[in-house]
This record gives C-alpha cells, structure tokens and sequence, in this order.
C-alpha cells in the first residue's frame, strides 16, 4: 500500500508541475495586455513601461516562470495586479464558498441520484421508475443558470423562502450560511444528481440480475438487506467513477452558480480575474483548480479499493 | 439409503411457464419427484431441459413473471404460492441452495466468512462475532485448510474448488432438511469435482440432509446419486435407481445420453460415441406428443399421437414414459441407435 500510495504521490507531484507550466504558459497567451488594463486613463509609454517593471512583466517568461514557482512554494501566488492585494488572502476568503458550495452539490447529488437509482431499478417497468427517469431528464437537459433565475424568481422573490443573492461565513452563523447557499447547492447538484441516478439505475440492474444476488435470495435475505449490503455496493464503485468524473462539470457549474446567487467564491473571483487580465489572480485559480482535481482523483482511486477488495493493491498474498 | 420413510420434499405435477412476447413457453411440465430424508437424488438432462428452472421453484426463486403450479410441501407444508415471508424463513434455513459458478455466485465485495455469517444472523439471529466463530467451524467442516484465516478472505483470493466449498459451508449453516445443488461441480476441474462430491456425501452422512443434486453429467450421478431423474425437454422421461438406471435404461432418451458418454473399454480402438440425431425440441412444445419422438430411432404414429405417461417398466421404483421402452441391454440398446 504504501509504495502504491509513493507513485501515486510522485505521478501526482509530476501532473502538478506540468499543469503549471501549461498555466503559466495559457494565460499569457491569453490577447491583451494586463498593462494595459492596469494603466487606466494615462497610457504614455513610460507609464506603461513602469507598470510592467513593477509586476516583473518585462522579464523573459523562463526568468518570470522561475520566479513565480519560487515563490508559489513559499505559499505566495504574487499580487493582484488589479486590486494589490495579495491572491494568497483572496484565495483564503473565496476558496471556503466554493468548497463547501461543491461539496453540499455532491452530497445532495448522491443521496439524490443514488435514491432515485435504486428505486427505479427496484421498481422496475413501473410508476415510480417513469418518474424518477423523467426527473433525470429534465436534470440533464435543463442548464443550470436558468434553472437558478427560477429558483431565485420562485423561491426567492416571490415566496421569500430562500435569499435570494449573498453570504455569510458559516463561522458566523452555521444556520444562515446553510440557509444561504441550500439552494445554490441544490441548483448545482441537479445534474450531477441525474447522471448519478442513471448510472446507479444501470449498475443496480445488472447487480440485481447477477448471480450473487441470487445466492442472498436463496440465503432468505430481506430484500432490503439484499438490495443495499448485496446489490448496491457492487454498483457504488460506478458511481464514485462517474462522480470523480463529473467533478470538473461541477466546477466549472459552480463558476456560473456562484455567479447567479452573487455568492463571493471562486467563480466570481475567476471572471473577473479573467476580464481584467489579472495574471496572478488567474494562474493561482487554475492551478488551485487543477491541484483539486488531482487530490480529488487520487481520493477516488483509494475509495475504489476501499468499496471494491479485488482492485486493493496491497500486494499481500491471498 | 433407504426411501422408505415419508418424503422431506414432494414435488407433485411442477409446472413452470413464462409469459414471452411471442406467447407462453412452459419450462417444465408436471414434473413429480419425492426426496427422503438423507437421500441423493440426481437430475439430469441437457441444458435447457428444465433442471434449473424445477430447482429454482421449489424454494419459490424464479422471477415473479413465471406461472408455477402443482404443489411443492416440505416436511408437508405447501410451498408454491406461499407467502414470500414464509418463503424467506424456508430459505436458507430448511432449503438451501448451491450455484454452478462458484465465482459469480459469491459477492466480490463481502469477505466469505460475513457471506457465510449473514444467514446465521438472519435465521439464527446470531451476533456478527458468533456468527463469524461459527463460520470458521462450517469452513473447517468443508475441508477448508487454515479456516480462521480464510474466514476474512474474499472470494477472489480464493480457488474454484474452495470458492465452492464455501457455498455449501452457507448452503448448510444452518442444517438445511434439503440442499439443492445446481450443476455444482459443472465449472470445476475433475480432481476438485471428485472432492466437492466428497463433501457432499461427507455432509449428507453426517447431517442427514437431503440433497437434490443437478447436473449434465452421467458421471457425477453416478458417482454421488442413490436415485435418479432424467428429463427432457420439460418433463420427466425416466426415474430410477441409479444402478438399475445406468445397468436398464428404458427410455430411449436415457438410452440414447448413456450410449452418449464415455466408458472403459467400451469404445475401444475407432469407434466413436453415438450422438443423438437432431436437437431438443422447443420445450413442450408438442403437449400431446411424446418430446423425444423426433429424435428417437424407434417412433411411431402413437409417440406422435400421444403423449405417453410415467409407467412402471419393471424393477424397484422404475419408471420410464416411453411407449416402446428398452427391453435390452445397453449395448444393445446403442445398437439400436445407430
């Protein structure tokens, strides 16, 4: 286990530095200048000049790249260009929205679309099936932002259930930060929760069919005990697959959900950054972004030998 | 063994049928068959021929879409179209059941010793611990070598052979009355069959469970089975002791799957085993016609006209449903057939 946990380790470092040049690399690709943008009304040569000496703009990129990594592993992303302040301070207060806006998304999706899964495998051919593959549909095909302007108009506007934009710190008040991004939660782990609920349909049908499943019937199993200690947790491992790969659908979901309900996390800070040319804001954003998905990926891959004991990779003897 | 006393397992006129788009497809058409106390009874016949299909119905296992009727009483009580609850505490407990594919018919995710544990708490409402010491007995008991430590293996990690036997250690945790084996040796080597027979016997001598074993393999009842049963397409064909079977087949199908398989000495040198000509029939498909009369050497306008009945053809408990039934020797018999 621990030399598998080592090479992971190591192909995960590796992932990590080459999504950090093709960062680096990206953004200034990217048309326009940030000194541009920076310099506002007065856009005389020298100013400009000044204002790319002060950001290290005017260095060579391996010179700017050598930089920038130095003082990414001292734990410092460099400035905003367009606000001064430090990215490392941003990140602090817009990563906690984000995070727990995802994670509430992918609970709420799982105890969503894994319900509704099993339900329609179990009740197969019949009403409660036609309704839950229904609602999938309509959690595929509809997009998000639209399906966040009704809740807002619905749920917040007009009945006043929920509010309707804003955020308060969970330290602050646990309470009204849940009462605050319930929704947004929900809105984005809408799809998630229908593709989860499809997959788990598919995985649960083949389980229910299969032999062992015959075997806990012919054992005299409740069917309860048959469909979740037997048939469920041979499907969970489709699911946690299909999970760790939608997880960049939900990032990229969130960008536009924390947008629609003004919620002050991670999206928002990327749009604007992105806008402004805000290099460091930028770089720090994607990189953190890629960094997630690798940790994530790798989280996944021990869920898969915890749920399933033929993929362990401890190489004990049998 | 004797079948003198009262019969564990009476299976009377079993008919099984499945509704399909293209109309009902009955699978076994009454099928009667009494299993004693202590006794082996073997059931053979081709794939497809309804073997699995009867098993499954005894302990009410086919999908709810089959049509059984006729009658199936355990030590008297009607099984077909109990209660599922009633059923469930039948399963498992008093019937019990082993798979031909002994790594499909375990779960991959569970360890065997909590597979072998969950029926002892469900039926003998042990504690996960006792349920887990009592699972290192039944392993030991099936000649399972270092039990306490397999107990917390998973089913991968162990052999065919051992993956079988710890099917029937589940099978017969809780002291079933009858234990219904489904081709349990089909997917093993010959060595691991011959050992897996052993158990088998092992547990009936020491349990006095009844066990209905199910196989295509004229060698397996042979070597484990006190009675026979051989069916065809949907119905039972012959039933007798398994001696007085293999030495006076009367059916011509019996016949015909005897001179099918291989024996010392008696296809020496170029001969070659004899095949029956065509193939089986849409099952019971021809409900007033003998199944096999399109097969068999010695049909005539009666196996066609009718459907022949179950009748004593001679010797202890024999019965075969033939309109021209053997009166030879089986090579003769073979003879015949080609």
């Amino acid at each position: 286990m621990a030399r598998y946990l080592l090479t992971r380790a190591w192909q995960s470092a590796l992932t990590l530095l080459l999504s950090t040049i093709v960062v680096f690399v990206g953004v200034r690709a990217l048309p326009g200048d940030p000194a541009l943008a920076l310099a506002g009304e007065d856009r005389s040569p020298e100013a400009l000049e000044a204002i790319r000496r002060h950001y290290g703009l005017d260095q060579p990129l391996p010179v700017q790249f050598a930089q920038y990594v130095e003082r990414m592993v001292q734990g410092d992303f460099g400035v905003s260009i367009r606000t001064g302040t430090p990215v490392s301070s941003m990140l602090t207060t817009a990563l906690p929205v984000t995070v727990e806006l995802s994670v509430l998304a992918i609970l709420i999706a799982a105890a969503l679309g894994v319900g509704a899964g099993v339900l329609a495998a179990v009740r197969r051919g019949r009403p409660a099936e036609w309704l839950a593959n229904g609602l999938a549909l309509i959690g595929l095909s509809v997009p998000h932002f639209w399906l966040g302007l009704l809740a807002i108009l619905y749920l917040s506007v007009a009945t006043g259930l929920f509010p309707a934009s804003g955020f308060v710190p969970i330290l602050e008040d646990p309470v009204d930060n849940l009462h605050h991004i319930v929704l947004p939660a929900v809105i984005l782990g809408t799809g998630l929760a229908a593709i989860i609920m499809r997959q788990t349909r598919s995985a649960m049908l083949d389980s229910l069919s299969s032999d062992y499943v015959r075997t806990a019937k012919a054992k005299g199993l409740r069917p309860r005990a048959v469909i979740t200690r037997h048939a469920l947790r041979n499907s969970l491992i489709v699911v946690v697959t299909v999970v760790g790969l939608q997880l960049g659908g939900l990032i990229s979901g969130a960008v536009v959900t924390e947008q629609i309900f003004g919620l002050p996390g991670f999206g928002k800070m990327t749009i604007d950054a992105v806008f402004q040319r805000d290099y460091p804001v930028i770089q720090a954003v994607v990189l953190l972004t890629a960094a997630a998905y690798i940790v994530i990926n790798f989280f996944v891959d021990l869920l898969y030998s915890v749920i399933d004991p033929r993929i362990r990779v401890t190489g004990d003897p049998a | 063994m004797t079948t003198a006393s009262a019969p564990v397992l009476e299976i009377r006129d079993l008919s099984v049928s499945f509704p399909t788009e293209t109309g009902t497809v009955s699978a076994v058409d009454a099928v009667s068959l009494d299993l004693a106390a202590g006794e082996i009874v073997g059931m053979v016949g081709e794939s497809g021929c309804g073997k699995s299909v009867t098993a499954m119905s005894i302990a009410g296992l086919l999908p709810g879409s089959a049509r059984v009727t006729g009658s199936v009483r355990l030590d008297g009580t009607q099984l077909v179209g109990a209660r599922e609850s009633d059923l469930r505490r039948v399963r498992g407990r008093e019937i019990a059941y082993i798979f031909q594919e002994p790594m499909t018919s375990l779960n991959p995710v569970l360890t065997v010793g909590r597979q072998i544990g969950e029926v002892l708490q469900v039926h003998e409402r042990m504690s996960r611990r006792a349920a887990r010491a009592r699972a290192v007995e039944l392993l030991t008991l099936v000649g399972i070598p270092s039990a306490a430590q397999r107990v917390d293996n998973y089913p991968h990690q162990l052999s065919g052979g051992m993956r079988q036997r710890v099917m029937i250690a589940m099978a017969v945790a809780c002291g079933p009355k009858v234990l219904v084996a489904d081709e349990p040796t089909t997917a093993l080597d010959v060595t691991v069959q011959a050992g897996i027979l052993q158990v088998l016997r092992d547990l009936r001598d020491r349990l006095g469970t009844s066990v209905l074993i199910i196989t295509h393999d004229l060698g397996v009842i042979a070597d484990i089975a006190d009675r026979v049963v051989v069916m065809y397409a949907g119905r039972v064909v012959e039933r007798a002791p398994v001696d007085d079977l293999f030495a006076h087949p009367r059916h011509r199908y019996t016949a015909g799957l005897l001179s099918a398989s291989p024996q010392p000495g008696r296809h020496a040198g170029t001969d070659r085993l004899t095949e029956i000509p065509g193939l089986v029939p849409v099952l019971a498909s021809q409900p007033d016609a003998c199944t096999f009369a399109d097969r068999c050497p010695a049909a005539d306008e009666q196996c066609r006209a009718a459907a022949p009945p179950l009748e004593d053809v001679g010797g202890a408990d024999h019965v075969a449903a033939c309109w021209h039934p053997c009166v030879t020797a089986p090579t003769a018999a073979q003879e015949a057939n080609r």
